[in-house]
């Protein structure tokens, strides 16, 4: 590099600091505005929230000093995003196991507010999507696409805005939730506010994504990084889309949204079933894309069935949204739609699972051998479970006995806990090694104890929740001999009682698990190798581009 | 072939990000964008009305505690939920709902038809503790509600957000919005203008027992006392061709 090419491109980094910091200061003094005159108390600490986060912020930036060697990776920010993947994971691991006995034991809600299962359970579920997967995403992606590209990470402040202005947006959001803000709308709960930064938030991650790949020294995007680009753009669309809302006044935390009803039921689950679609399939593909290979030493199985699979993957899920909408007040033909595009689904699915699995071809070895690359494929197992088993319950004729009861529940945490923690713990395995720059992880003796562990855990959760969901199902719809329903709404409520005491046990041994890697990767961290470990290279040791 | 053209898009990371946005927008496109324009997608049907100000209020709070995490409010064309639940829910019965609360899970059961279905009394002792009614309920006791006063002090800008998008709240619905949730708890009181706004079905009464507070429990049981009343589902036709969807 000359000093010509040199000298601009520090100016322009300080005028983007610049820039930066004067956006801070009028945030700033704007939530410090909307304190004072907040309507309600949530929208106070919120604000007030937002206040330290632009103060600190402020401070950040002015003392931030890019590093002078611009010819290495950004590893920092993946080391802190890997980070704060196990802290997220392992907190809606938590309440997920809270809630789960919550359902056994009612008493647990305490007859609190902020503790009850209804505030409760979106912490749970926005903190394993959002918080842990985001954070996964994240913290990959901004791996991945340096790796193929070789290529620097894109700016030096916006990837730390991404960083902290996303896990910003999960701690309002979250205790947002305790607060009883919410929009009602699963999976975008977050009030209209929470939203704004998000798309703030996630513009600046598209851009810093989009800056890497326009750098790139490989001709070719590689694979992965379409998955993370789709995922990207798909969520922007689907989150602009879904929270059209307006606020009952700027110092309010409660909006209203825009659509109605049938109409808002529909846009709802366009955006619930794409951010399955899109957020955890999408995303987490990216990763199978690049970890799988990589730690099976193995070029992807086929470049062709990738390339058909990405496309016909996103252009097919999009429509699947109706098919949780069977028999409502929903047009029929937007139901069939929805349940037909379902079923077709299934093929992309597959050919990914398929392309996935077979990257093994050659070194199927490894997976006595290594508990890491097992993670990794089970994870794609479980993906291929999930994605045959979504389809049949998209049909009427199942989704009429399915819909409403915890067999939806058992076919989501086959996917999340089975696919999307599976496939995030392998990720993460590979990376403790690399981010805290070690020559291999502390104990493989102990990942080969969190899968076992977690997998029984998985087992004991679905199993459970499809024996109680189609149990519940056939119970509501029982008939007797004279023609009149046979259980009331409450009995089928008691016979739920062992198999939620089941399901909340697989959740503690999924939870313990998820300590497990936590203990390791911290002891990966400070530079231990367990004794008797055998000694393994964990691949990428350069830093430089 | 395939590779031959795609090697252009994997090699131009703006034309991928188009092809994608492209490809993703189709679906949607087609699925949402005629509910709005196609007349069949709500039935035709008598009764609709928008939330009185304490309904309404009602409404919030059930969102904030997040029942409808639980509870659906939509029953579907099947036999055994009609049996059980009553007619199946119309679009129309969900009109003035922003945002909807059809739920995707009964832990509980449907409330779409609750209203009516038990006293207030039942409610206030269900909600306080759900299992002094229902030993075998899982269901959290809320008993908070009955002493927390009612957060009503911007109903006007909260109805008027409603009318901003789409609720047919008229000039004077919001300017008596304040009254109007008062007059709904006090009986003998004054509620001809009320009644003149919402209707002679709107029920008027102390729903939480207490007549020294505005509760949120009066709000909330408000609300559930009207879930499912408005329309008389005997009167729709599902066979006039308006109502084929």
């Amino acid at each position: 590099m000359t000093m010509n090419e040199a000298t601009p491109r520090t100016q322009g980094l300080n005028a983007s600091a610049m820039g930066v910091i004067a956006a801070f200061v009028a945030g700033a003094f704007w939530s410090l505005y909307t304190a004072i005159h907040a309507y309600d108390a949530p929208m106070r600490f919120h604000a007030l929230l937002f206040t330290a986060f632009f103060v600190i912020g402020i401070a950040q930036v002015a003392a931030f000093r890019p590093p002078a060697d611009r010819s290495q990776y950004n590893v920092k920010i993946v080391k802190y995003g890997v980070v704060a993947s196990v802290f997220w994971g392992i907190a809606a691991f938590l309440v997920g196991v809270l809630i789960a006995f919550q359902l056994a034991f009612p008493a647990l809600n305490f007859d609190t507010s902020f503790l009850n299962f209804g505030r409760l359970r979106p912490l749970h579920t926005s903190a394993a999507i959002f918080a842990f997967g985001g954070n996964v995403l994240i913290a990959t992606s901004f791996w991945v696409v340096q790796r193929t590209s070789r290529a620097r990470l894109a700016g030096e402040i916006a990837p730390w805005f991404v960083f902290w202005g996303y896990n910003l947006f999960i701690v309002i959001a979250g205790t947002g939730y305790l607060m009883g803000v919410t929009q009602s709308k699963e999976y975008a709960e977050p009030e209209w506010y929470a939203d704004l930064w998000l798309t703030i938030v996630w513009v600046v991650y598209l851009l810093v994504f989009l800056g890497t790949l326009a750098r790139r020294r490989e001709p070719h995007i590689y694979v992965a990084n379409w998955f993370y680009l789709a995922f990207i753009v798909t969520i922007a669309m689907l989150h602009l889309g879904n929270n059209v809302a307006l606020p009952v006044s700027l110092f309010s935390s409660k909006s209203v949204i825009a659509y109605a009803g049938a109409q808002d039921a529909l846009i709802q689950w366009w955006y619930g079933h794409n951010a399955v679609g899109f957020f955890l399939t999408a995303g987490f593909l990216g990763i199978m894309y690049y970890f799988v290979p990589k730690r099976a030493e193995r070029p992807v199985y086929s470049y062709r069935l990738s390339i058909i699979h990405f496309w016909a993957l996103i252009f097919l899920y999009i429509w699947a949204g109706p098919h949780h909408l069977h028999y409502t007040a929903l047009p029929m033909w937007a139901q069939t739609l929805g349940a037909t595009f379902s079923v077709m689904l299934w093929m992309p699915s597959w050919g990914g699972m398929l392309n996935g699995l077979l990257t093994l071809k050659g070194a199927w070895d490894k997976l006595r051998t290594d508990p890491v690359i097992r993670m990794l494929v089970v994870s794609v197992a479980f993906y291929g479970m999930s994605t045959f088993e979504g389809p049949v319950m998209s049909m009427h004729w199942v989704n009429g006995l399915s819909h409403y009861t915890d067999w939806t529940i058992g076919h989501v945490h086959s996917g999340a806990l089975g696919w999307v923690g599976f496939v995030s713990f392998g990720a993460l395995y590979c990376l403790a090694p690399w981010v805290f720059r070690r020559k291999q992880l502390y104990s493989l003796v102990l990942v080969e104890w969190h899968f076992w562990i977690a997998t029984l855990g998985i087992l004991l959760y679905i199993t459970a929740m499809w024996v109680s969901g189609i149990m519940q199902g056939l119970m509501w719809r029982s008939y007797d001999a004279l023609g009149f329903l046979e259980y009331s709404f409450a009995e089928t409520v008691v016979r739920m009682h062992p198999y939620y005491v089941i399901r909340a046990t697989g959740g503690v041994l999924f939870l313990i698990g998820a300590l497990i890697m936590a203990w390791n990767i911290y002891m990966t961290a400070r530079g231990r190798v367990r004794s008797g470990e055998p000694e393994v290279l964990a691949a990428p040791a350069g830093m430089a581009i | 072939m395939a590779k031959l053209s795609h090697e252009k898009i994997e090699k131009n990371s703006i034309l991928l990000l188009v092809l994608i946005l492209v490809v993703v927008s189709i679906g949607g496109l087609v699925e949402i964008v005629p509910l709005f324009w196609m007349k069949s997608s709500i039935e035709k049907v008598e009764g609709m009305r928008p939330y009185t100000p304490l309904e309404l209020m009602g409404r919030d709070i059930y969102i904030r505690e997040g029942c409808y995490v639980c509870h659906s409010q939509m029953i579907r064309s099947l036999r055994s939920e009609v049996d059980r639940y009553g007619h199946y829910s119309l679009a129309a019965e969900s009109m003035y709902d922003h945002p909807f609360q059809w739920g995707s899970k009964r832990t509980g059961p449907d409330l779409a038809r609750v209203g009516g279905k038990y006293s207030d009394e039942w409610h206030r002792l269900h909600l306080a503790d759900p299992r002094s009614v229902v030993p075998e309920s899982v269901m959290p006791g809320y008993p908070f509600l009955a002493e927390t006063p009612l957060d009503a002090r911007h109903i006007r800008e909260r109805l008027e957000a409603d009318r901003a998008v789409g609720v047919p709240y008229s000039e004077e619905m919001i300017a008596h919005a304040d009254e109007d949730l008062r007059a709904q708890l006090a009986p003998g009181g004054d509620t001809d203008g009320l009644i003149a706004r919402y209707g002679d079905k709107v029920q008027v009464r102390d729903f939480d027992g207490n007549p020294k507070m505005v509760s949120e429990l009066d709000a909330l049981i408000a609300y559930l006392q009207m879930l499912g009343t408005l329309v008389d589902t005997k009167s729709f036709k599902a066979n006039e061709q308006d109502n084929d969807r």
